[in-house]
């Protein structure tokens, strides 16, 4: 099963969301940073959007994953960049899809391993059900409502489609 | 596949003994992954929390400073607990004895030992006495291997002149006899495919199964060094040789001394690698240790990023398949 939501125009929604948010909370000049792989391709047309003056950042956190001993480490962990000091900054965190949260968990713990950033402003493209964490979206694309067997992935880098694939176990 | 005592059921690796048998695939995955653990230099907390609750054993039965130092540093960046245990070696009373330490260090809850060794074949001893859950890396084992090593120089050839192998020229200089490091690079090139793999060396410093390794013999170093990419000076284990292996100190570097005028006969954009530590003025001129093509200090920094891709991928199994999206 796939939809087709017009995520460019939800792109444009979301943009326009967040800098309405980040002027609410007086946020002038924030830095971006997109999780691999797929927050990357939302973060790369939100900063695009946005206009941002600082240059993307992307985080790979397979290192502070909780599942390192149940799964592993994946030998094709892309390096993290963050081209900024994150000390005193406002950030804008960007990922594809919020579920458990353990994700968010992660990058949050890897970006205080790069600095005390003054705040985090998380943005999603797809929000669904199924939190483990108290974590929440300041700023979500679409809402879903799956169920626990159903997997939700982004397409990309170029034409972002979102799939829907159900692997009943 | 051929029981490999390093890799696991599924072909992963379980200890990391030495190169040779492994698929270039693996050797790549190294590779990627310390390029990856590289970038945790840019962090000011240089740690990630991959090995957090894990404790690794260094047990050196052999001294070592560098080696030891940056697999303390490594296990210490991924977050495990590490014990430095230095062993004077006994060459009597190992077998028994070595067991009882290692179960004892076992009781303890270690995860993984990495061992230096005198003897060759000593981690692979270790490896098959061990307990399930726990992983063996050999940091070095008489003249045998020192894989890590090994691929830290493939780390930085990697980074200086790009993924393809097939199209580099690399001389390994010096005394190949007695050299695990040289063993290990010689197994790395020929499984990531080197264009050419040359040795120099007098012929008393030749091992005698330097043919069937594939590597192109010289015994002349300015013919030996001519159009390489990569030249990697070894140091001349004195304390290994028995007998006289070579005439004198100052006329092994007059014939195999790598000098300015020497390094010459290289491409101009060679880079020169020494596992160290490096015996001034014995095997290689200061000037040169120190100069522009030198990626010397380079190759250490390098050796804590591999020894991190190594340590994680023993004590991880690698995912069946890419991770969900959470």
């Amino acid at each position: 099963m796939t939809t087709q939501p017009d995520i460019e125009h939800t792109l444009q929604s979301m943009a326009a969301r967040l800098r309405e948010l980040l002027a609410a909370r007086g946020i002038g000049d924030p830095c971006m940073v997109g999780i691999h792989t797929g927050g990357v391709w939302v973060a790369r047309r939100l900063h695009e959007l946005l206009g941002l003056g600082e240059p993307l950042g992307t985080l790979d956190i397979s290192f502070y994953r909780d599942d390192f001993s149940r799964i592993g480490v994946h030998p094709q962990v892309k390096p993290s960049n963050l081209p900024f000091d994150v000390e005193g900054r406002h950030i804008v965190l960007v990922d594809d899809v919020l579920y458990t949260g353990r994700t968010i968990r992660a990058a949050l713990n890897e970006i205080f391993d790069y600095g005390r950033p003054a705040s985090v402003t998380l943005a999603v493209l797809v929000e669904r059900g199924g939190r483990e964490l108290p974590i929440q979206a300041d700023v979500a694309g679409l809402q879903m409502e799956l169920e626990a067997d159903q997997q939700v992935k982004l397409g990309g880098p170029d034409n972002l489609a979102l799939t829907i694939q159900s692997h009943a176990e | 596949m051929p029981n490999n005592p390093q890799l696991d059921a599924n072909g992963n690796l379980r200890h990391f003994l030495t190169v040779e048998g492994l698929k270039r695939q693996t050797l790549t995955d190294i590779l990627d992954l310390a390029e990856s653990f590289a970038t945790v230099d840019a962090q000011s907390v240089k740690k990630v929390p991959l090995l957090r609750g894990k404790t690794i054993a260094n047990l050196f039965f052999e001294a070592s400073t560098r080696t030891r130092t940056t697999f303390e540093l490594a296990a210490k960046r991924l977050s495990a607990d590490v014990l430095n245990i230095n062993i004077q070696t006994s060459a009597t009373s190992k077998g028994e004895s070595l067991l009882d330490m290692l179960h004892n260090l076992e009781a303890m809850h270690c995860d993984m030992f990495v061992v230096r060794h005198a003897d060759s074949g000593a981690a692979h001893f270790i490896a098959r006495h061990v307990a399930p859950h726990v992983s063996v890396v050999n940091a070095g084992d008489g003249r045998h291997a020192h894989p890590t090593q090994g691929m830290l120089d493939m780390f930085t050839i990697r980074r200086h002149k790009g993924a393809d192998f097939g199209a580099l020229r690399v001389a390994i200089v010096g005394d190949i006899m007695h050299s695990r490091v040289a063993r290990s690079q010689i197994h790395a090139l020929n499984i990531l495919g080197v264009g050419e793999l040359r040795v120099i060396a007098p012929k008393t410093l030749v091992p005698p199964e330097a043919d069937a390794l594939g590597v192109h013999v010289f015994h002349d170093m300015a013919r030996g060094l001519k159009d390489v990419d990569v030249v990697i000076m070894l140091r001349l284990q004195r304390e290994r040789m028995q007998g006289a292996l070579i005439p004198s100190g100052s006329e092994f570097y007059q014939l195999y001394g790598l000098d300015a005028d020497m390094l010459a006969h290289a491409k101009p954009d060679a880079i020169v690698m020494h596992p160290g530590p490096i015996n001034r003025g014995i095997e290689i001129d200061s000037a040169v240790a120190d100069g522009e093509q030198s990626v010397i200090l380079e190759q250490v920094s390098n050796g804590i990023a591999v020894r991190m891709a190594v340590m994680s991928m023993c004590l991880g199994r690698a995912p069946e398949a890419a991770g969900e999206g959470s």
